[in-house]
């Protein structure tokens, strides 16, 4: 228990102090929202000033990170410049888009890794693990941004996806099954383009963690009793390998989520990423800090969830933080 | 003695290599573990096989125990030659040669319990019922003086040594006729080596048990040994039985590793007078 808890008070001081230095960086900033309208002829400083007093945006900088602290309490998280409404609401929308969107991602990136990974190792030197070397090693190198671009093309070309958005027009009010099929066929080409960024790094570190398993003692002997390859791959060395792979969930949920703010600007998914890139050009403030928070937050819960399940998973944890140890 | 006992395991003219190739290159290269290996195992006795760290022991021992398969040569037990076997017939023969190996941190699995452990192999090699791999599990731990009340504990709560008692049972769960141990005393403390040494001395008095004793230490071997194997650079150089050995060593790296021993002297001594009685 012991072990959790210090990960999540660990956790709390990190989140507090990324809303506290993201708000720092944004204010140092040159210009703020009110900037364009400063070089409208048509709106006179009087009007500005009135609207910098009336957001707060003319208080001293403690004073104005004090009051988001409070709004953060009850959900406001500030006010949008942009949309002249609170941050929170739009917020919640937009992470849930792109929730589902790296979520989808993740499930499938890792249920096409594992095979992979486990069967290269398997035939660690072999034809198939060349294959998959090399395949994986191309998909390194290509640039994120190509791959999506290339995506979107395809849905141009081809018509076989949808090229943007997340619902077709005039479905949004459809039964529950037709809209959710919409969504899916909008989901598959920004979903792929993220499972295929993270890919070539899961296959990769699977490979070696079960590389080194498959060498190890206690799977020699169980070899040596003369156990089946399967049973010995998915039930013996799989759950030992176990511990750096869920490492590497939390870790692979991180450049997720970095990656998906690019691939739902590419493809228009109407996620945390079009919305930081709009509120960053046009300085609304609260509508950044709010993002870049939520963004952390989610990148933490990855982590501390890839924590509860090493927790669960490896005795080893378990034991140290019951003081026994081996 | 029981030198004159007939042979449970022969191997002739066995060899290993490896091959490797240059990273960026294509021509491939064979590393050489051993070659013409020739050795006897007796029937109810411990055959020490000693040498320094990348004499190709370890990789010797592996081939025995079905691990890796040799390159050439037969391993002759009885009556069928191993290598030449299909995976199908190896795998009955995998009961009767069991192997421990050197660390037993990392050869118990650490997500079982120790009765799950040495439930193992049964399980594997569909042995008995649910309740007779339970009942024969808490026999074993009780035969290498492991209290049977920890039977639900993993193995990371257990000691070095009592994991390596644990590993034993493990490989007793099969019965097997060759146990073959890899340098399977030399991570733990003494006491706990007394224990084990204890341990497979009972074994071979009351089962009649066969072991291939891997170590890289003459002085651990000299009083537990039948007969010892001396290897250099992947060759067998010398197989005597042991007092012979100390007494009467022929090669001169035997002779080397025999100086090298501290306490030479009072072991010869008790060798000498034992084979006076």
């Amino acid at each position: 228990m012991k072990f959790l808890a210090r990960r999540f008070a660990h956790a709390i001081v990190l989140l507090a102090a990324i809303s506290f230095f993201s708000f720092a960086l944004i204010q140092l900033a040159p210009g703020d929202f009110f900037d364009a309208m400063r070089v409208n002829p048509r709106i006179s400083q009087k009007t500005i000033d009135g609207l910098r007093a009336e957001y707060g945006a003319d208080k001293p900088f403690p004073i104005r990170y004090a009051r988001w602290l409070r709004s953060l309490a009850n959900g406001e998280l500030g006010v949008s410049l942009a949309y002249n409404s609170p941050v929170g609401p739009i917020l919640a929308v937009r992470a849930r888009n792109t929730l589902l969107l790296t979520g989808v991602a993740t499930l499938l990136a890792w249920l096409v890794a594992i095979p992979i990974g486990i069967w290269s190792a398997a035939k660690r030197g072999k034809f198939a693990d060349r294959v998959a070397g090399a395949a994986t090693s191309t998909l390194l190198t290509i640039p994120d941004l190509l791959l999506f671009l290339a995506l979107l093309l395809l849905a141009v070309r081809t018509g076989w996806f949808p090229a943007g958005g997340m619902i077709s027009p005039g479905l949004e009010d459809a039964g529950f099954w037709s809209k959710a099929g919409d969504i899916a066929r909008h989901l598959v080409l920004p979903a792929l383009g993220l499972a295929a960024v993270t890919l070539p790094m899961l296959v990769r570190h699977i490979r070696s963690a079960m590389i080194e398993v498959l060498e190890a003692p206690f799977i020699r002997a169980a070899r040596g009793h003369g156990i089946s390859r399967a049973r010995l791959l998915w039930r013996y060395a799989l759950p030992a390998a176990s511990n750096p792979l869920i490492s590497l969930l939390g870790f692979s949920i991180g450049t997720m989520l970095s990656a998906s703010l690019l691939v739902e600007v590419v493809l228009s998914w109407p996620g945390l990423g079009p919305l930081l890139v709009e509120a960053i050009l046009s300085r609304d403030v609260y509508v950044v800090v709010g993002a870049v928070l939520l963004s952390s937050v989610f990148l933490v819960a990855g982590n501390l969830i890839a924590d509860l399940l090493l927790f669960a998973a490896d005795p080893r944890i378990r034991l140290d933080s019951r003081g026994v140890n081996g | 003695m029981k030198i004159g006992s007939e042979a449970l395991l022969e191997v002739r003219g066995l060899g290993k290599e490896f091959a490797q190739r240059r990273t960026f290159s294509r021509t491939r290269f064979a590393v050489r573990a051993f070659e013409d290996v020739n050795l006897t195992i007796r029937r109810g006795t411990t055959l020490a096989l000693v040498g320094e760290s990348g004499a190709g022991k370890s990789t010797l021992a592996r081939c025995l125990a079905l691990l890796e398969k040799p390159t050439r040569g037969e391993i002759r037990f009885e009556g069928a030659n191993l290598p030449a076997l299909r995976k199908r017939e190896l795998f009955s023969v995998r009961r009767k040669i069991q192997m421990i190996f050197q660390d037993p941190t990392s050869a118990l699995n650490p997500g079982m319990s120790a009765a799950e452990i040495i439930m193992e192999p049964l399980v594997i090699q569909r042995i008995g019922t649910k309740e007779g791999r339970q009942a024969r599990a808490l026999e074993l731990m009780e035969s290498v003086a492991l209290p049977a009340a920890s039977a639900s504990k993993g193995p990371l709560e257990f000691s070095g040594g009592q994991r390596q008692r644990l590993a034993i049972a493990r490989a007793l769960a099969l019965e097997p006729s060759l146990l073959i141990l890899d340098e399977a005393c030399s991570g733990l403390d003494l006491r706990s080596q007394e224990l084990i040494l204890e341990l497979l001395g009972r074994l071979q008095r009351t089962l009649g048990m066969t072991f291939l004793y891997v170590s890289h230490d003459l002085r651990s071997v000299a009083e537990f040994a039948d007969e010892i194997a001396v290897m250099k650079d992947g060759r067998i150089v010398e197989q005597k039985p042991a007092a012979e050995l100390f007494e009467n060593p022929e090669h001169a790296y035997t002779r080397e590793l025999l100086a090298a021993m501290p306490s030479m002297e009072t072991i010869c001594a008790g060798r000498l007078t034992e084979a006076a009685l």
